[in-house]
């Protein structure tokens, strides 16, 4: 039980607000698609090996973007895969993240000039919500990507959110 | 063990003026020129013949000599007319242990070169990457499609001198 072993003398009840709660499952359980693309996706098996341990925070590779929660974008996205990656991405279901991991999946990295097969950027075919920079970034730097999303993930709402000129309305 | 020039005498005899010349004017290895639709004659015999018997083509490359005269349109992009590119073979005998560098070069509007498939099953995707980047033909080349590029990529080919990116590739913005 970890955290909660042996604080409650009795009762079985644990009150929190919703939001907290779906917030707190989300991001405790990140699954990842099961993806590689260049050598960032040595560094991010390295992450998920033992001896950094990616599976401490709730990460666990899926062979099927339907059982995913995040995706790692980790190496050169050419134009012949960013084809296929928005197709993956297309296929997880909400609520979904990407972490854009390493230079090139960031803005091309050492291909932005004269790399006529790469794309300038993952986030020209889908949003990105952590940018890990790195050529490639070490498991140190992913994990912090990951710590950042799941900040991102702790300050979400499920709220509507409320727009001026039609607070107070139904739609 | 066989000297590149060896090797070329012997062509010469055999093939005549198929094989163009001898070059060992350059700072590599010396290489023989060939005739482009003639190569796969040359390489078979190279491949077959008792005291050669090439067995590996180690790489084939093509290379953009960018040797023709260089054009600007109204738009200032600079084009090349003219010209050749080439291609480059490596071959290896591991029996006989001695290598050979052979090379063909083939006119920038309409570059052929005749496959050698034929000869080293391994030549396949070599050729198709040479297509794929430079837009050389290998005429009775199995399955000649591009190799790396996307199978719809309509904007020229990657390697050559001239070439110029799109703006845009299935939507997806292509410069920085």
């Amino acid at each position: 039980m970890g955290l909660l072993d042996q604080e409650f003398t009795e009762g079985n009840i644990v009150i929190a607000k919703t939001e907290d709660l779906f917030n707190w499952a989300r991001l405790s359980s990140l699954w990842q698609v099961g993806f590689g693309l260049a050598c960032c996706a040595i560094e991010m098996m390295a992450t998920s090996a033992s001896h950094y341990d990616f599976d401490r925070f709730g990460v666990i590779p899926r062979p099927s973007p339907r059982q995913s929660d995040v995706i790692i974008i980790s190496g050169t996205v050419t134009f012949k895969m960013a084809i296929r990656i928005k197709r993956l991405y297309e296929q997880m279901p909400d609520p979904k993240y990407v972490i854009s991991m390493g230079s090139c999946s960031n803005c091309g990295g050492p291909y932005w000039e004269h790399g006529y097969h790469v794309l300038k950027g993952v986030d020209r075919v889908i949003p990105v919500d952590v940018y890990v920079p790195g050529c490639p970034p070490r498991p140190e730097a992913l994990l912090e990507g990951l710590l950042k999303l799941q900040e991102k993930i702790r300050n979400e709402s499920i709220v509507k959110p409320i727009r001026s000129g039609f607070v107070g309305k139904t739609a | 063990m066989k000297t590149a020039e060896e090797i070329f005498n012997q062509l010469k005899e055999k093939f005549g003026s198929s094989i163009i010349e001898l070059r060992t004017d350059k700072p590599v290895e010396s290489f023989i020129v060939i005739n482009p639709l003639e190569i796969d004659k040359i390489c078979s015999f190279l491949h077959d013949e008792n005291d050669l018997l090439f067995d590996s083509l180690m790489n084939l490359s093509g290379v953009d000599d960018a040797n023709g005269t260089k054009e600007k349109d109204e738009k200032g992009l600079e084009t090349i007319k003219g010209g050749t590119l080439s291609v480059y073979y490596h071959i290896e005998s591991t029996k006989l242990k001695h290598k050979l560098t052979l090379k063909t070069s083939t006119p920038r509007e309409k570059p052929e070169v005749v496959s050698v498939t034929e000869v080293w099953k391994g030549a396949d995707w070599h050729e198709r990457e040479a297509y794929d980047m430079y837009g050389i033909v290998f005429l009775n080349h199995p399955d000649l499609r591009r190799i790396l590029m996307p199978y719809d990529w309509e904007f020229g080919y990657p390697l050559r001198k001239d070439y110029k990116n799109p703006e845009f590739y299935q939507g997806m913005k292509v410069p920085y």
